[in-house]
């Protein structure tokens, strides 16, 4: 009898801990997948990048800025001259508050070159081409492609991921740079021509505010995030079949959502971190 | 026994708690074909992938050449594996790339050929396989068949030492079934690669096998020649091989090997001393220059033409028959003595002639869009036999008597006799 009384107490003491242990379990649990996945992502992206160099890769950069960076020139041009009409008509109005509607070139050029030129084209490009990395190379998984390639003595992390990396590093300062251009033009659009600011005022504004730094600045936060969302996509893509939460298609179609959300998350706070370190 | 090529020592594998592969023994010899048998899901694919290193045992070892695979440095595993082809079961054809592309991938990014080098390896495999007109399509533009052909080509084209078909005929109507292991053996034999095959197809795979390694239950249970096979006792020939024999069987019309068997002993040992029966040997002569001809097949069909042909004379008179080699049928009279079997046969050569070698000819045309000319040869040959003797010795006795009993030439669309 005294036997089953202490089983039973320790039995209730066993739930009583489980249960207050349970949450910190689920965080550590999640932090230590976080850790270990972030681990795995920077090995994988080191074997890539260190595969850039190999030869017979020329060709497929070409092909990868091609699909990457030429083919979202137009979603680029789109939401760069909207955002920038957007912001010379927002800046405009809160600038004649203050009789400081001279300044607006100023504001348009430096919000769109420092910060909403390489995070908005990297958000952009996740969706656009992020996406279609992740899901086709999730395809190839499922379907047997990187095996075979395997077989083949084709290295997939060379032959798939390494070209995209470096597509990815190539095409986002360019498109970056696009977008402050088309963008600003946008500016110029809503608040000198349709609002009646001066433009010659606008375009000296813009001329004499931005320094070569700010420029950098922007384009290095580019390169950051190139190199962020290519390998976020190109894991997520890689490692679909070791999905816990589905198989097949469904792992594919998580992985994608995956890649853009993780990838649109990562740049907002690597952004946040670089403009810390460089400003 | 010279060395095995590939040797696998107490290979265990599993997936979490599954085990998949439990203590597998088995050699695999060079210049061979060896074919894995075994019921769906059985682990035959996961035995195939140990053997390329898409996987690595949980214990155990694996040897190439008498080495461990696990104790070679990178370089020389790597140059192992380097003469190891694979062709999986669904194909794994990049669907991104034409069937062309697909087949110089593995050219074009592991060796330092040239353009026109590359471009004359392809086109030649695209020619063995008979995809000349796929050649610019995508995958999903094509049917079951030409993918399968296709992977066979992207698998041949680095002249492999070792080729590995994971369930090559799988997803096929029979003729193609065999019309793909027709095509494997024939490149088997003129390359001279060792095969190692995954199939269900039996009794077709044993026509082409120098060697059947048995998977049942996790386990290699038996390894040895088709022949060997035949007298094999243990539980997995009752549950495998019955059952698949039984639907090759219903697909085909034709005994299997061991159906044959049974019948010949069951009717035979029923007749008294001093009764005789007779057996008949058909061949379709040169098989391989017919494949040349008008290609696998066109040629697949010729066969099973034939095949009908012989069943539909024979099997109105009580006779039975069976496919002994991918050319050869033997049939058996059990009622005739050698006289009365001669003149069924000479009925027989009659009808052929007649009517046989168009249907044979007719079956091949279809499948062709060759205008090139062929030749198909019908050999036969028949023996008496006794109940008392061993039906192999009346076989070859037969068979030891064949002489051309009809010939078909084609000269374009034209054919004379």
């Amino acid at each position: 009898m005294a036997l089953d009384a202490d089983s039973e107490n320790s039995k209730t003491g066993w739930q009583l801990g489980r249960l207050l242990t349970g949450p910190f379990a689920v965080v550590g649990r999640a932090a230590i997948g976080w850790v270990d996945n972030l681990g795995a992502s920077a090995i994988f992206l080191l074997l890539a990048f260190l595969k850039i160099f190999r030869s017979k890769q020329m060709l497929k950069i070409v092909q990868q800025v091609y699909y990457i960076g030429a083919r979202s020139t137009m979603i680029i041009v789109l939401v760069s001259f909207f955002t920038g009409m957007v912001l010379g008509l927002q800046s405009y109005h809160a600038l004649v508050k203050f009789g400081a509607q001279g300044a607006l070139g100023t504001l348009v050029a430096l919000t769109l070159v420092r910060e909403l030129g390489p995070v908005l084209t990297a958000i952009m490009i996740a969706a656009r081409a992020g996406s279609a990395i992740t899901a086709e190379i999730g395809i190839q998984r499922i379907s047997e492609q990187i095996d075979a390639l395997d077989t083949m003595r084709i290295d997939p992390l060379r032959y798939l991921v390494s070209p995209r990396i470096t597509a990815s590093i190539i095409s986002f300062p360019l498109l970056t740079a696009l977008f402050d251009l088309v963008g600003i033009i946008g500016g110029y659009v809503s608040g000198v021509l349709l609002l009646g600011a001066n433009a010659s005022t606008y375009v000296y504004r813009v001329q004499t505010s931005m320094e070569l730094k700010d420029i950098t600045d922007g384009l290095i936060k580019a390169v950051v995030f190139a190199v962020i969302v290519s390998t976020v996509c190109c894991y997520q893509g890689y490692f679909t079949h070791t999905r816990a939460d589905g198989h097949g298609a469904k792992a594919v179609g998580l992985s994608t959502t995956s890649a853009v959300v993780l990838s649109c998350v990562l740049i907002l706070v690597s952004d946040y971190i670089v403009t810390s370190l460089l400003i | 026994m010279e060395n095995p090529l590939i040797e696998f020592k107490d290979v265990t594998k599993r997936f979490g708690a599954r085990s998949v592969l439990e203590r597998v023994n088995l050699q695999i010899y060079e210049g061979e074909v060896t074919t894995i048998i075994g019921l769906s899901g059985s682990g035959k694919s996961v035995l195939l992938k140990h053997i390329i290193g898409l996987l690595k045992p949980d214990e155990g070892t694996i040897l190439f050449r008498g080495k461990p695979l696990s104790e070679m440095k990178k370089s020389e595993s790597a140059s192992n594996l380097a003469q190891i082809s694979y062709m999986f079961q669904d194909n794994a054809l990049f669907d991104s790339l034409t069937v062309y592309e697909n087949i110089a991938l593995p050219l074009k990014e592991t060796t330092n050929l040239n353009k026109a080098e590359i471009n004359s390896r392809v086109m030649a495999r695209i020619e063995q396989t008979e995809l000349e007109d796929a050649a610019r399509k995508y995958p999903s533009e094509l049917s079951g068949g030409m993918q399968k052909r296709a992977a066979l080509a992207r698998a041949l084209v680095t002249d492999p030492r070792i080729v590995l078909f994971d369930e090559p005929t799988s997803g096929q109507d029979p003729v193609r079934k065999n019309a793909i292991l027709g095509m494997i053996a024939q490149y088997q034999r003129k390359f001279g690669f060792t095969a190692i095959l995954v199939s269900h197809e039996i009794p077709d795979v044993y026509f082409i096998s120098n060697r059947i390694l048995a998977l049942y239950e996790r386990s290699i249970v038996f390894q040895g020649s088709p022949e060997e096979l035949e007298n094999f006792d243990h539980p997995f020939k009752d549950e495998v091989i019955r059952s698949l024999e039984g639907l090759q069987n219903e697909l085909t019309g034709l005994y299997s090997k061991r159906q044959f068997k049974v019948m010949h002993h069951v009717q035979l040992t029923q007749k008294t001393n001093g009764t005789t029966y007779c057996v008949a040997v058909f061949s379709l002569d040169d098989l391989d220059v017919i494949r040349m001809g008008v290609g696998h097949d066109a040629a697949q069909v010729a066969i099973r033409t034939l095949r009908i042909t012989i069943d539909r004379h024979f099997g109105a008179i009580g006779g039975f028959s069976t496919r002994r080699h991918t050319n050869e049928f033997v049939t058996v009279l059990p009622y005739s003595n050698l006289t009365e079997a001669e003149n069924i046969l000479k009925d027989f050569v009659e009808d052929f002639q007649e009517r046989g070698i168009h249907d044979v000819w007719a079956g091949a045309r279809r499948q062709t869009e060759s205008a090139g000319c062929v030749e198909f040869t019908l050999l036969a040959g028949i023996a008496q036999g006794q109940p008392v003797a061993d039906i192999d010795s009346v076989i070859d006795a037969a068979k030891s008597q064949q002489k051309e009993i009809a010939r078909l030439r084609c000269d374009g669309r034209r054919l004379s006799r």
